[in-house]
């Protein structure tokens, strides 16, 4: 699904990736794993080029996301992304804040609908062959189907009487699970996380990491940088190890953590276990 | 003369030779530039302000920024009565274009105004947490949608009050206009004082119309400042 080849990143002298080659298929989770300033964040901006790379190509569903020739909006549709610090948009509300991305979507493909329908019928003024014209929904539809959508999701994690409040009288943890399912509001097929626990109070972390395994069981391909050790070897598929800038080390969780080979990485478990 | 006296006579001027009428459409043309002006401002100003915190990897944008850092510096390096000079008296009439004064002003202080509101706009933009973009933009909306839907919005409500002074500043700026010929709040108090051969009730009128003018704005810039805090905790 998400092929990554080469990948460097550079910022000024400062070389933060140093050819990263790693392959994630879908229904994968991999988590990302390393000390401080290892670069594992930096990755992980990189598959849906937040960063853009400097060397080397993501390669999502075929194409080359680190093409600055490609429409990139268009391919991070189908990657979420979840981050540190929550980034709900402050000014809508919790409902608002789920909706405005499927709605601005739909409405687009709509306004694109409509322009190929006066095209299409210019056509068949001249030729014979009538064309069909293409269906063009309704704005009130769009928005009840993606009302109805974002209160599915809000219900999932029991924060549907949250709908109309403002992110600002909410608490850490209401807000990253409300980040989560904004970022399934769009249908990913894959989603990033950016340490989604690290800027929660101890107490929060575990309503987040449940909605996390909940869509892990649920077969969504992730990407997840973190420091929960417990976690990482409870949710993933393959984890990976960072230091440098280089993966040094990649396996399923229990080699990982029963027989980890590389010496840096014994040394880098042995202080956070 | 007295005191007294000094004011029958600008009351005699002010009703009886229908001085009222002059002053009302002042006040009309006045508010008229002010508004107009800062409504072109602020579209202008958002405009360039995106532009130039817009990443600057293209040539594009570069273009573009080039092109405002200069608008900037031309509109801010000279003053206002200049530029209305300059733009009635030079510019249209070598562009062979008659326009009335009225919107020569308002066209003036618009892109006037454009220039200071797109710096108070641009630290608006900057005191936005950058999150809040990187947010939108993870979930594929484009630059420009994501700066008017999600960052511009939250932009507004830091700038308010600095906007708001934009807009006293605006209002009381008018009173250049008459350099050019048209009608404001100073020409028909001038007006009024020429009639009467008596200037000091007049011009005492008009700086009270100016500062009932100015704290009306205040209380309205207060009422729209609350209304916008909504999405705040509340203090």
């Amino acid at each position: 699904m998400i092929e990554v080849v080469d990948l460097e990143k550079s910022f000024g002298t400062l070389k933060v990736l140093n050819g990263i080659n790693i392959n994630i298929e879908k229904g994968e989770r991999v988590v990302v794993v390393g000390p401080s300033g290892s670069g594992k964040s930096t990755f992980l901006r990189c598959l849906n080029c937040m960063e853009d790379p400097t060397g080397g190509k993501v390669i999502f569903e075929g194409t080359n996301i680190a093409d600055m020739k490609v429409d990139i909006n268009i391919h991070r549709r189908h990657i979420g992304m979840v981050f540190q610090q929550f980034n709900l948009f402050n000014n809508k509300t919790v409902i608002d804040n789920i909706m405005l991305a499927p709605v601005y979507v739909a409405k687009q493909e709509r306004r694109k609908a409509i322009r190929k329908n006066i095209c299409i019928k210019i056509k068949n003024v001249f030729s014979k062959e009538k064309q069909e014209l293409l269906p063009v929904r309704a704005v009130a539809e769009i928005k009840k189907e993606a009302y109805e959508n974002a209160m599915q999701l809000l219900n999932r994690i029991g924060l549907e009487d949250k709908a109309k409040a403002y992110p600002s009288t909410l608490s850490g943890g209401q807000k990253q699970r409300i980040a989560i399912v904004r970022s399934l509001a769009m249908n990913p097929k894959v989603i990033l996380f950016d340490e989604p626990t690290s800027a929660l109070d101890p107490e929060m972390v575990g309503e987040v990491l449940d909605v996390i395994k909940e869509l892990a069981d649920s077969g969504m391909t992730m990407v997840i940088v973190t420091h929960e050790m417990g976690f990482a070897r409870e949710v993933a598929t393959r984890v990976i190890f960072m230091d440098g800038g280089k993966i040094l080390e990649e396996a399923p969780p229990q080699e990982f953590f029963g027989n980890p080979k590389h010496e840096r990485l014994r040394d880098f478990l042995s202080k956070v276990l | 003369m007295d005191f007294m006296s000094k004011i029958e006579k600008f009351i005699e001027v002010f009703i009886e030779y229908k001085g009222y009428t002059r002053v009302l459409t002042g006040l009309q043309n006045t508010v008229i530039i002010a508004v107009t002006g800062l409504i072109i401002g602020i579209v202008i100003g958002t405009l360039i302000a995106a532009v130039r915190v817009m990443p600057k990897y293209k040539t594009l944008p570069r273009v573009l920024n080039g092109i405002c850092t200069f608008y900037v510096g031309l509109f801010r390096g000279t003053p206002m009565v200049v530029q209305l000079l300059l733009a009635y008296y030079v510019i249209l009439p070598l562009l062979g274009i008659k326009i009335a004064a009225l919107n020569v002003c308002i066209m003036v202080f618009g892109l006037n105004s454009g220039a200071y509101v797109s710096e108070i706009m641009r630290s608006g933009i900057m005191s936005v947490d950058p999150g809040q973009m990187e947010a939108g933009r993870a979930v594929g909306l484009s630059f420009p949608v994501v700066m008017m839907k999600i960052v511009v919005p939250q932009a507004v409500k830091n700038i308010l009050p600095t906007l708001g002074n934009e807009f006293i500043v605006l209002i009381k700026e008018t009173s250049v206009v008459s350099f050019v010929g048209a009608a404001d709040l100073y020409v028909a108090f001038n007006y009024i004082g020429t009639n009467s051969y008596e200037f000091m009730v007049p011009y005492l009128v008009m700086a009270l119309i100016y500062i009932v003018l100015v704290v009306f704005i205040t209380l309205l810039i207060r009422v729209m400042e609350r209304s916008l805090r909504k999405s705040d905790r509340s203090r």
